[in-house]
């Protein structure tokens, strides 16, 4: 055991604290290369991270940057600094802290390049373009530690790439600096560890005292769920006597719209005026912080919030966390139920809140899961190349380097361990000339390589434009809404570009809890007035919309397959026994398919409980091959567990239906056209720097320099099909919102058991997706149709003639 | 005049998409592509084509896009000559992204351009992308009359009868919970605006104060695309 210094021990007795064992462990292993420490919230996570750079530092004698400490909020590096700043005051200890993040003022920026800090406080992105610089050496030197807080969730996303990259530059730079990772509970924590030390060196993992499990259930309604739908009105008596019965409630949503929608409904029924609060994303910043700064004096007995709360600042009065809808992901129920009660030893408290009769089905196998300790997550994939071209290009701006140096520097990074040397030199061919089967730009090449072998900028004055374009988040194209007044009114939030386009005036709509209408379109601002006598239009918001896991939807199978469930309300284990009766439940090991009849259209239910993302890909690429076939499909709709489709001809053999080699052949070939894959190649397009951000002034000013990211995927489809871009967009298609690879694990799990069922009617789980919203009609000619009928009424209305 | 092609009878004219609409005393087609057809003058107009755009970004330091954009204005170009047969071809102006982008054409687009020019009367109007001659063959005007309409790039505050590009116009129309937003001609009682044809433009939408205060009277818009159609302009 290494002896914490005294004067650190002493401020801690003086508190009333002592040294969590996970603390010790931490500092006794300090001087290790990487050192992953998991614990749940509460537990002195980040003093675990800092005491070894305090101890090193309350010695004296360290010159410019000692530690680097970065986490995925901003908001969190600023709080950090306050916390810090307590003990090292108070001790005495001759330390500097600053943060620099995207609010950090240029001038305050500029000093600290030339004055670093002790200890800096910075964000994945704020980080990587410190790298950037050509001075980025001088200004790391020295540098002895990197704390990355919230790995976890940084490891789920672009930016822990990203992070990863700048982590493997800085090793170069500081040769002596050690690795610490503050992780929340995670189901592989070696992956953690894989993903977080420099490759191969070995990782340790100290796991702190998990704590007592939580006290969660299922919310008791006097209302039954509805049987389809996501707002869960029908609970909003019982969630307002539960804000009564508590001092702090954090009700959390999955998507934005959902919580404007509660949160409206929620405001109607609070007869007793209880200050509630709303937060997502979308809201202004001010507003946003006014709520954080309310909740943290206290002043408010609820917010109604979405994954915007996930991470951040420690709400010490949060006594219960409600969940309203399925939780999708064990793993984020789990870290969500941790944002109540932040004493350490003490159990969260958490109440589900199924918004629909089959969401009761998954909250129930969600709450068992929790009690398993049974956490849910995909394998990481190996490090995406749209983030390692923006990476050579950093290098780039930051000067000339050597081609096999930094092939070798960037594999010491966990999620590029296993580059392929022509996958590195594809990214820098298109770094250098744009990568095209046509060689067009050669005398123009971004990046040339001089006479000693170097690589580096054409135009130095290119480094400029790779800084502000700089990061992996993708921002959507949203515009700010505000109140309409002579001089510009307040702000409050942002909508999706493609809504505010769907807008008329006088159109109303819900943001930030309050009913507004809309004006008119202003300088590319959404102008409104308040408005709380017409019923809203519901705001679009991009919020990601997540997949129930694999692992939940194996476990809502395995519950399927009991003989009763004795678990399950009453109301919900009669259906399940009636669908039981009428058709059959879907198991694990087979496909069940139901083929029936329905309002004089055939209809066929596929149960492939592959999430909603890959049900709906599996939607287009079904009807498609339909559509070839003959069976004249018209349209389908996708949820989690189940893709119904509708046409005029009844399926009666699947099996050519669910060929693999056919379905990937259709996402090769037609599903290549679909604004799904066009989005994807968008983000991909953004951080490879093939598309610039948009600055705030060329937003404003009229849009005709920029054309469509569309058009540039299309001409690429047609004219260099295998360009690099193409082949990124194709792996991304794996995952996320095309999602293909739970098609092709659920198509090589069910192999030829597939069961077709013929019924004379609708079955009971069929029913609810009949009442989803979402549906998507099969017609390539639908736009083309849509148009002309619209048109002709148009001209009708303003008394042309067609023609 | 005088037609320079020949056996190009008004039954080779095949075209798919378009609509078709009056504009001061003459009859015009709006094409799905963009392109428009005068039949009784055998003319096919084309705004905005921005050749060689892709290379004038490079040239200046911007990002490589796929150098693909003039082959792909061009194939669509020449497939329109192929339909239409027409005898006189009218670039609007905005031809090239600029006079270097000019020069700088590939061997293989100047000559695809050379054979559409092969027996028809070809004008290039000047833009303000390319305000001066280009080094291929063709006429080059700052302006055209022809009957009672005037082709020229920019539209004038007092032009009548005028045919212009320059402002890549789009229109967007609410159908059933999508909004479908497409380049678009513009057309009043005195003057048409035609949208960009080039592959890499961007759109205005006509909502934009410059265009809706050209656009006065009873504007109407005819949206582009495998079936065009024609809408009151959306102010």
């Amino acid at each position: 055991m290494t002896q914490i210094p005294s004067r650190i021990t002493d401020w801690f007795s003086q508190k009333g604290w002592s040294i969590h064992p996970h603390q010790q462990d931490m500092f006794d292993r300090a001087q290790e290369p990487a050192c992953l420490l998991i614990a749940p919230t509460g537990g002195g996570k980040t003093m675990a991270g800092f005491l070894p750079s305090l101890a090193e530092l309350g010695e004296g004698g360290h010159d410019g940057l000692h530690t680097i400490y970065v986490s995925p909020l901003k908001a969190l590096a600023a709080d950090i600094k306050r916390n810090l700043r307590t003990p090292v005051d108070e001790i005495g200890l001759p330390i500097r802290i600053e943060d620099r993040t995207g609010d950090t003022s240029a001038t305050r920026k500029k000093r600290q390049r030339a004055d670093p800090p002790h200890i800096l406080l910075t964000t994945p992105e704020s980080l990587a373009l410190l790298t950037s610089y050509e001075d980025a050496a001088r200004m790391f030197s020295g540098t002895r530690r990197i704390i990355v807080d919230e790995i976890h969730a940084l490891a789920e996303s672009k930016r822990g790439d990203q992070l990863m990259l700048a982590l493997a530059r800085l090793q170069t730079l500081c040769p002596e600096l050690r690795r610490v990772g503050l992780s929340a509970t995670v189901e592989d924590p070696d992956a953690i560890a894989r993903f977080l030390a420099r490759h191969p060196d070995p990782c340790h993992i100290v796991q702190a005292d998990p704590g007592p499990d939580p006290d969660i259930a299922m919310l008791q309604t006097e209302e039954m769920p509805p049987w389809s739908g996501g707002g869960a009105a029908y609970a909003i008596p019982a969630v307002l006597e539960q804000i009564k019965k508590h001092k702090t409630t954090l009700i959390f949503h999955n998507t934005r719209a959902q919580a404007e929608i509660f949160f409206h409904n929620l405001w109607l029924a609070n007869d007793d005026a209880l200050p509630i609060g709303i937060h997502h994303g979308s809201l202004e910043r001010q507003q946003r912080e006014k709520v954080e700064a309310a909740m943290v004096r206290g002043d408010l007995r609820a917010i109604v919030c979405t994954g915007s709360l996930d991470l951040g600042i420690d709400w010490g009065d949060v006594d219960l966390v409600i969940q309203i809808g399925a939780p999708k992901n064990v793993k984020r129920l789990v870290q969500r139920i941790g944002r109540a009660n932040h004493r350490y030893n003490a159990p969260s408290k958490a109440l589900l809140v199924p918004a629909n009769r089959f969401e009761v089905v998954e909250c129930v196998a969600a709450l068992e899961a929790v009690k398993a300790h049974d956490l849910d997550g995909d394998p990481r994939a190996a490090g995406p190349r749209d983030v390692l071209c923006q990476h050579i290009l950093i290098a780039a701006a930051s000067g000339p380097f050597d081609a096999d140096m930094l092939y070798a520097e960037l594999t010491s990074a966990g999620p590029y361990a296993a580059l392929r040397r022509d996958s590195f030199d594809a990214c820098l061919e298109f770094c250098a000339t744009g990568g095209y089967a046509l060689r067009a730009y050669d005398r123009w090449q971004r990046l040339q390589q001089r006479p000693d072998g170097l690589w580096q900028l054409r135009d130095p004055r290119a480094a400029q434009r790779i800084r502000m374009n700089l990061g992996t988040i993708q921002d959507t194209d949203t515009l700010k809404v505000r109140l309409k007044r002579s001089r510009g009114g307040k702000p409050l939030g942002e909508v999706e570009e493609a809504f505010a386009a769907s807008l008329t005036p006088g159109d109303t709509f819900l943001i930030g809890g309050q009913i507004v209408r809309y004006e008119g379109l202003r300088e590319m601002v959404v102008e409104v007035n308040r408005r709380a006598d017409r019923k809203p239009k519901i705001a679009t918001f991009s919020g990601t919309k997540f997949a129930t896991s694999t692992q939940l939807s194996d476990r809502i199978l395995r519950m399927f397959a009991q003989p009763d469930w004795p678990q399950l309300p009453k109301h919900t284990a009669e259906w399940l026994a009636l669908q039981r009766q009428m058709s059959r439940l879907p198991q694990r090991e087979r496909l069940l398919i139901e083929s029936f009849p329905n309002d004089g259209r055939e209809h066929l239910c596929v149960y492939g409980f592959a999430g909603r993302n890959a049900q709906q890909t599996l939607g287009l690429l079904l009807t498609k091959r339909m559509e070839e076939t003959g069976l004249a499909p018209l349209g389908f709709v996708a949820t989690d567990y189940a893709t119904l489709i509708w046409g005029l001809e009844a399926v009666t053999d699947p099996r050519p239906l669910f060929n693999i080699d056919a379905l990937r052949e259709g996402l090769d070939t037609w599903l290549a056209g679909n604004a799904v894959m066009k989005r994807t190649f968008r983000a991909s397009a953004t951080i490879a720097g093939l598309i610039e951000r948009k600055t705030a002034g060329q937003k404003k000013s009229g849009r005709q320099a920029t054309f469509s990211s569309d058009i540039l995927y299309d001409t690429l489809l047609k004219y260099d099909p295998d360009h690099l871009l193409m082949q990124i967009t194709r792996e991304e298609a794996m995952r996320g919102l095309v999602d293909f690879g739970r098609i092709e694990a659920m198509i090589s799990r069910i192999g030829d058991r597939i069961d077709l069922l013929r019924l004379d009617r609708v079955s009971p789980l069929a029913a609810p997706l009949f009442l989803e919203v979402g549906k998507v009609p099969v017609k390539g000619a639908a736009e083309e149709r849509l148009l002309a009928e619209e048109s002709a009424r148009l001209l009708q209305a303003a008394g042309l003639a067609a023609q | 005049m005088i037609p320079l092609a020949t056996g190009a009878s008004s039954s080779k004219e095949r075209f798919m998409n378009f609509v078709d609409f009056t504009f001061c005393g003459q009859a015009l087609r709006a094409l799905g592509s963009g392109a428009l057809w005068w039949p009784e003058q055998r003319v096919l107009c084309v705004s905005d084509l921005h050749l060689g755009k892709s290379e004038r970004i490079v040239r200046r330091g911007g990002v490589a896009l796929p150098p693909y954009d003039s082959r792909e204005t061009l194939t669509r170009l020449a497939a329109d000559l192929e339909h239409s047969q027409a005898e006189t071809v009218i670039c609007l102006g905005d031809s090239f992204d600029d006079l270097d982008a000019s020069r700088a054409l590939p061997a293989q687009d100047r000559l695809q351009i050379t054979a559409m020019q092969a027996g028809r009367r070809w004008i290039w109007i000047e833009g303000n992308h390319d305000p001066g001659p280009v080094e291929l063959g063709g006429t080059h005007l700052s302006e055209w009359v022809l009957g009672s309409l005037v082709f020229r790039h920019i539209a004038t505050a007092d032009g009548v009868g005028e045919i212009s590009g320059h402002y890549h116009p789009k229109a967007s129309l609410a159908a059933k919970g999508r909004t479908i937003s497409r380049p678009a001609f513009l057309v009043n009682g005195q003057r048409l605006i035609l949208p960009a044809y080039g592959t890499y433009t961007g759109g205005l939408r006509c909502t934009d104060a410059v265009l809706a205060k050209l656009m006065t009277g009873e504007a109407q818009a005819i949206l582009t695309g495998s079936n065009p159609v024609k809408i009151p302009m959306p102010r």
